[in-house]
């Protein structure tokens, strides 16, 4: 009972202390800003650790934060080597390989108004329907090692890519190619000076979109067969076992590597399209 | 209607790749199958024609190629054998049999369906909140924009386990997936919604004495429409998505996701891509069926989709 109500008192103090920063005289400096979000995320730790405490749940269903801290700490080389497996084996392999194929083709279709027109459509349809769902397939093709992984993280992060580059490529004006025309350039000039520039921010968009895309279908191959290590082996295992803990340590690695791969796209973008409106 | 043959064109070569995959991806297993028929392979072992690619193979036994299009257990099943399947499954059987697809069709689409109404219901009012609130604003929106570079939908299936455990079942915890998945797109979107009318506009309501609430519903609301759309369309196929992956690896009876792994797990790769392909057309046409409205009630509008 006593933890039900330091659960209540916590959220209380929690939300009272962000009502006066966020309304406060210094609410728009940067250290409160950041501190905002990080005391709201502070907050439901606690409670979620003192109602699990107050109400007994069963740790098989939800185990308490500190529990999955601890976890984490032990268990830190196999987490690694889960990482490893999962996110650089499988899911950048497949990135790169997706982004490079569809970069390849965005900047073949470019060559003809007419192919431009037809992959457009065609790969915006593309990226909005279940690619994931060829994990099964995929396993059973490449094997149940991190190759089928990356073949499917390529293919999932291929359509997003394509449809963004595609439209980035066209997003010059006729004005700025006459330009270039008047310098003398010829294709190769103006597609690497003008027009690849050009089409970064779109380029970066579908980056981006593809990051959480890899992490997904890298994690989601594992549970159709993969060797005894990896992230999706490692949760479908250890939930096999009700050791929740180590469910919710990979969530947490899952949830870190997910921000940080993004995070890592976002600083590129701002420094390779610092020209950019929207980052000035 | 100007992209109606480039379109086409695209589709025609992607299908004209596949139809031309279909040979050397299925060539061992037909050369097997044709030897153990009684008919002339060469090399004229299953070991000696490891060797060769499935290329190398079809090069040798052009005789076979034939036989590639028609196999019962293929790697790669050919276009038509999957429309065959889907045209017996959606068609041919009765909507109550357990081996019709539009029967698990429904049972993915009923979770999908309510998740979404629920994720987006949820998402306008947490947009709401945060648009009034300055302390939502800064303390929930950050986490928002996070949650969407977490791979969640990797972990959909352990949340239909723990659900299941703690006795909840039916379509609720498949539909929590769908609503979760659909929220945070939609609380983006809205935000960026209801703050996109400008300061001149919202001056003009100062200037006519309009209240806050006034300025909400004739203003904020109506500005956001086409953001709405917009995240709607995105919700919808994150919705299906997360249901599917939740019936994959769960053991579910019934469904696309349940239907793709039996096809897996019996050796009849033809019922999984069937189900990959109803799957997609599911999907399409609910982006498609959003895509209609969007257009309908923006033109009653005098609006511009965002």
């Amino acid at each position: 009972m006593i933890y039900i109500v330091l659960g209540f008192a916590f959220w209380a103090a929690g939300w009272v202390l962000n009502v006066r920063l966020a309304n406060g005289p210094s609410g728009d400096v940067r250290s409160v800003r950041i501190a905002i979000p990080l005391i709201f995320g502070l907050t439901i730790l606690v409670v979620w650790e003192f109602f699990v405490l107050g109400f007994e749940i069963n740790p098989v269903f939800l185990p308490r934060p500190s529990d999955i801290m601890i976890r984490m700490s032990q268990e830190l080389p196999r987490l690694w080597a889960d990482f490893v497996q999962t996110i650089i084996k499988g899911a950048l392999t497949g990135y790169i390989i997706g982004g490079l194929a569809a970069f390849g083709v965005a900047i073949l279709a470019d060559r003809s108004e007419f192919l431009t027109r037809g992959v457009l459509p065609v790969g915006s349809f593309m990226a909005a329907l279940p690619i994931v769902g060829i994990a099964p397939i995929f396993v059973k093709w490449f094997g149940s090692d991190w190759e089928s992984k990356a073949a499917v993280v390529a293919v999932m992060v291929f359509f997003p890519i394509l449809v963004n580059a595609v439209a980035g490529l066209r997003d010059t004006t006729a004005m700025q190619r006459d330009l270039m025309r008047t310098y003398g350039a010829g294709y190769w000039p103006t597609l690497f000076k003008l027009r690849l520039p050009a089409a970064r921010p779109f380029i970066f968009n579908g980056l981006k979109i593809a990051t959480t895309l890899a992490l997904i279908g890298a994690i989601v191959a594992e549970f159709f067969g993969s060797p005894t290590v990896g992230m999706g082996f490692r949760i479908s295992t250890s939930f096999g076992q009700l050791a929740l803990d180590m469910v919710w340590a990979e969530i947490v690695v899952a949830a870190l590597a997910g921000s940080a791969c993004y995070g890592l796209v976002t600083l590129l973008e701002r420094w390779m399209t610092f020209w950019h409106p929207s980052n000035r | 209607m100007k992209s109606f043959f480039p379109v086409v064109t695209v589709v025609a070569a992607v299908l004209l790749i596949w139809i031309i995959a279909v040979v050397p991806m299925n060539m061992h297993l037909t050369a097997d199958q044709a030897q153990r028929d009684g008919l002339a392979v060469s090399p004229d072992t299953p070991i000696a024609r490891q060797d060769f690619s499935g290329l190398g193979l079809a090069v040798r036994n052009s005789h076979l190629i034939p036989l590639t299009y028609v196999n019962v257990r293929p790697r790669l099943p050919s276009p038509h054998q999957i429309a065959i399947e889907l045209y017996d499954t959606v068609i041919d059987k009765k909507i109550t049999s357990k081996r019709s697809l539009v029967y698990h069709g429904w049972v993915t689409l009923a979770p999908t369906l309510l998740g979404f109404a629920i994720g987006t219901l949820l998402g306008i009012m947490l947009a709401v909140g945060i648009v009034f609130s300055r302390v939502m604003d800064r303390s929930v929106m950050p986490w928002a924009i996070v949650s969407q570079t977490i791979p969640i939908l990797a972990l959909a299936p352990m949340i239909i386990v723990v659900m299941g455990a703690a006795g909840i079942q039916g379509i609720l915890p498949k539909a929590v997936i769908a609503a979760y998945l659909s929220f945070f797109p939609v609380v983006v979107g809205m935000v960026k919604g209801l703050r996109s009318p400008e300061g001149m506009q919202l001056d003009l309501l100062r200037t006519y004495h309009s209240s806050n609430s006034q300025g909400f519903w004739k203003l904020r609301l109506p500005a956001s429409t086409p953001y709405l759309f917009a995240s709607l369309k995105i919700g919808i196929s994150a919705s299906l998505i997360g249901t599917i992956v939740a019936e994959l690896p769960t053991g579910a009876k019934a469904g696309f996701g349940a239907r793709m792994l039996v096809g897996d797990q019996y050796g009849q790769p033809i019922l999984s891509w069937a189900a990959l392909f109803a799957a997609a057309i599911t999907a399409a046409a609910l982006v498609g069926i959003i895509g209609m409205i969007e257009r309908g009630t923006l033109r009653q509008m005098g609006m511009k989709p965002a």
